[in-house]
């Protein structure tokens, strides 16, 4: 199925190992930190081109001004020259000054632009017949230069009123030079930041990929059915570090809810299939009573009535896993619990005067209309109340004089709900066993309840982030549900 | 009545028009989701009853195709998913009340009676009279024959809705629901005290009770003139 995740224990041939480094160049590309180094290494270019580029240009230009002002000093001084000496003059000092070393260019021609005296035998033609600046450089040869080698230069050319012309230049190699060397110094950072792009992208896109192969392998041997298989942790702390954790913590809860489901189906199997049993065994007496239509209405009502019980049941199973799911955290809401708690007791209050049990509201800590308020759901926590009080009145009434007691307590940590009565109790050995499902003490067999009862009202508790705790009442049973005080819980009444 | 029920298992509706007709009403039944929105939305019906998970259209498509059509039509839907989100899913896209399978046929009975009468609607009237019986809504006094009858706030919710669903049987579940905004069973009987303890207050000085318990459905209140 996934032949390349393989351990390789099998020897491979060159062809397999061939293909496989393919895949693997190929995925690279795919490898999140291959791409960013990509983009980061061509962004990282065009910057650096930009920024090299507009300082090579403002050196250039730089430059070229200094020789610019360079040349018209020049100017200004020869046209003093020759307008104090004369022209015989002016020619004696361009000769002079053409003569000292890496000397500028200087030429002096007739009208036609025939080169007279300077120290530049040939020029670029036309460079003569403008007068002021040339504009672009032009090309010239110097004497001595072997054949075929160059000069570009930049210079002025002026007019002096004997018609004859005289151009003062200046070599550009210098800055040429300049450009070169910056040319070469970028294009070796632009090769080294490529090289070094290209390096990063191997060792951290190969890492990467090498723990997202341990992951996805893992993950596959977790889909065959391996359920004890974790991803991967190298304590590196890191964000695949920090991905596993998740994904394990993750793959933890889902092996709860599993082992949940599976408790639960178990459960439905062995408690669900008992009842029914008996119902098929009622119905087959029922059969058997066509000569006592009396009889046979009684039974078939007790069929209906079982059958309604064993729904019950398996209501109050879906409920309960429902619950531990945890999926109506979604729609909790901000609910006030004295208001569930008043109308629990106006609910309950005739049935038990009815039965001669007193039933007490007792509100701690809480002052006239307040509110004490937690997130979550008023269907569910109405719901535990009723099944604290339904126990209370069948297991607790305890006689004649039974009491009792729904309170509500706001502490500084935890806000503490609790039922209580006088009956007969749950012995401390005994109070683990009665949250499991289906867990019936053999005193209470004979009443009726399918044992699920408190398992809901724990898992609704849990649900809320509270803790339920049975104590004891000296006599009877006090069942607290603890939950913990959130921001803003006691809101007065508005009035 | 004329009840439309939309579901597909064959043994359930034909048990369920049997009832229906046994109980003075008048079913008509469509095996699919398709033909059941084409005869509610063709045909004249009091109520409909709608079963959620159905092939071609499902229930709640049924009731939101209806509803957008403007069809106001009252429809109970039946269901096997009983969550509370479940629920209010239900409701939301239309239904007007809604029952978890399996469910008992006087319960359904009794819900489908009163959403058929719904439609005659007295939710407007500030004043709702039942034979010698008075509920005035303005004042929240209660009134037999003229004699004044002081209840409780909850006793005069359970009151009002017996009273706006008067000659019809209304059922534990739904006065736990109704009334009381429960939507699951308490163990013990706690209706049951809460609506004889009513009794007492509006018949115990007449000879003719009113409030009367329907065996095995619930209870009703009816005019004994």
């Amino acid at each position: 199925m996934i032949p390349c995740c393989k351990p390789c224990g099998a020897p491979v041939t060159n062809s397999v190992i061939r293909v496989k480094r393919m895949v693997s160049v190929r995925s690279l590309f795919r490898v999140t930190a291959v791409r960013l180094s990509i983009i980061y290494t061509i962004i990282f270019g065009i910057l650096a081109i930009g920024v090299v580029g507009y300082m090579t240009a403002g050196t250039v230009n730089v430059l070229r001004k200094q020789y610019e002002n360079s040349i018209d000093e020049e100017v200004m001084s020869l046209a003093k020259i020759y307008r104090g000496s004369g022209i015989n003059s002016l020619i004696r000092t361009l000769d002079r000054r053409a003569r000292a070393p890496g000397a500028n260019l200087y030429i002096v021609a007739d009208p036609s632009g025939r080169i007279i005296a300077g120290n530049v035998p040939q020029l670029e033609s036309g460079v003569m017949n403008r007068i002021g600046w040339t504009g672009k450089p032009f090309s010239y040869s110097r004497y001595g230069d072997p054949a075929g080698r160059g000069h570009r230069a930049v210079a002025r050319v002026l007019e002096i009123p004997n018609g004859m012309r005289v151009l003062v230049g200046r070599d550009i190699g210098e800055h040429e030079g300049f450009r070169k060397v910056v040319r070469r110094a970028f294009l070796i950072v632009l090769a080294s930041m490529i090289l070094l792009g290209l390096l990063t992208w191997l060792l951290v896109g190969k890492r990467a990929l090498r723990r997202i192969d341990q992951v996805s392998r893992s993950s596959s041997r977790i889909m065959a059915g391996d359920r004890d298989e974790r991803l991967p942790v190298t304590g590196a702390g890191d964000e695949f570090d920090r991905l596993s954790e998740n994904l394990n913590t993750m793959l933890d809860r889902i092996a709860g809810l599993d082992d949940g489901l599976k408790q639960m189906s178990d459960n439905i199997a062995h408690d669900l299939k008992t009842p029914i049993t008996r119902l098929r065994n009622k119905a087959d007496q029922a059969l058997g009573l066509s000569s006592d239509p009396d009889a046979r209405e009684d039974a078939l009502e007790e069929i209906i009535s079982d059958c309604d019980q064993i729904v019950k049941t398996f209501d109050a199973l879906l409920m309960i896993s429902r619950v531990e799911s945890g999926a109506s955290v979604a729609r909790f809401s901000k609910i006030d619990l004295v208001t569930i708690l008043r109308d629990a007791h106006e609910l309950y209050s005739p049935v038990s005067e009815e039965r001669g049990i007193e039933l007490n509201l007792k509100l701690v800590g809480i002052e006239g209309a307040a509110k004490v308020e937690i997130n979550g759901s008023r269907e569910l926590i109405s719901q535990a109340i009723s099944n604290l009080i339904d126990n209370a009145l069948k297991y607790g009434g305890g006689g004649d004089a039974g009491v009792i007691e729904i309170g509500i307590e706001l502490g500084n940590q935890v806000i503490t709900i609790s039922v209580c009565d006088t009956g007969s109790g749950i012995a401390a050995k005994d109070r683990e066993k009665v949250l499991e499902r289906f867990a019936r003490l053999e005193e209470s067999r004979s009443q009726s309840g399918n044992g699920l009862g408190l398992s809901l009202v724990n898992a609704i508790t849990k649900l809320h982030g509270g803790r339920l705790e049975l104590k004891d009442n000296n006599p009877g049973l006090c069942v607290e549900l603890d939950f913990p005080v959130a921001e803003n819980s006691l809101n007065p009444a508005a009035e | 009545m004329q009840i439309l029920i939309i579901e597909d298992d064959i043994e359930a509706a034909s048990f369920l028009i049997k009832a229906f007709s046994e109980a003075g009403h008048n079913p008509t039944h469509a095996g699919d989701g398709e033909n059941g929105h084409h005869l509610a939305s063709t045909g004249e019906y009091d109520v409909l009853v709608v079963d959620r998970m159905l092939p071609k259209l499902d229930g709640l498509s049924i009731l939101k195709k209806l509803r957008d059509a403007g069809d106001g039509t009252p429809a109970l839907i039946l269901s096997a998913l009983g969550e509370v989100d479940d629920r209010v899913e239900g409701l939301r896209s239309g239904g007007d009340d809604y029952l978890t399978k399996p469910y008992a046929f006087s319960e359904l009975l009794a819900r489908v009676e009163v959403l058929g009468r719904r439609v005659r609607g007295d939710e407007q009237e500030t004043t709702i009279k039942v034979g010698e019986l008075e509920l005035d809504r303005l004042s929240h006094t209660v009134k037999r024959a003229g004699q004044n009858i002081l209840l409780q706030p909850r006793e005069y919710r359970l009151l009002e809705y017996l009273m706006k669903n008067a000659d019809r049987v209304v059922t534990r579940t739904m006065l736990l629901e109704k009334v009381w905004d429960y939507h699951f069973d308490p163990q013990t009987n706690v209706i049951d005290v809460h609506v004889s303890r009513l009794r007492a207050k509006i018949d115990k000085d007449f000879d003719d009770p009113m409030l009367q318990t329907v065996r095995g459905a619930g209870y009703k209140l009816c005019d004994p003139g």
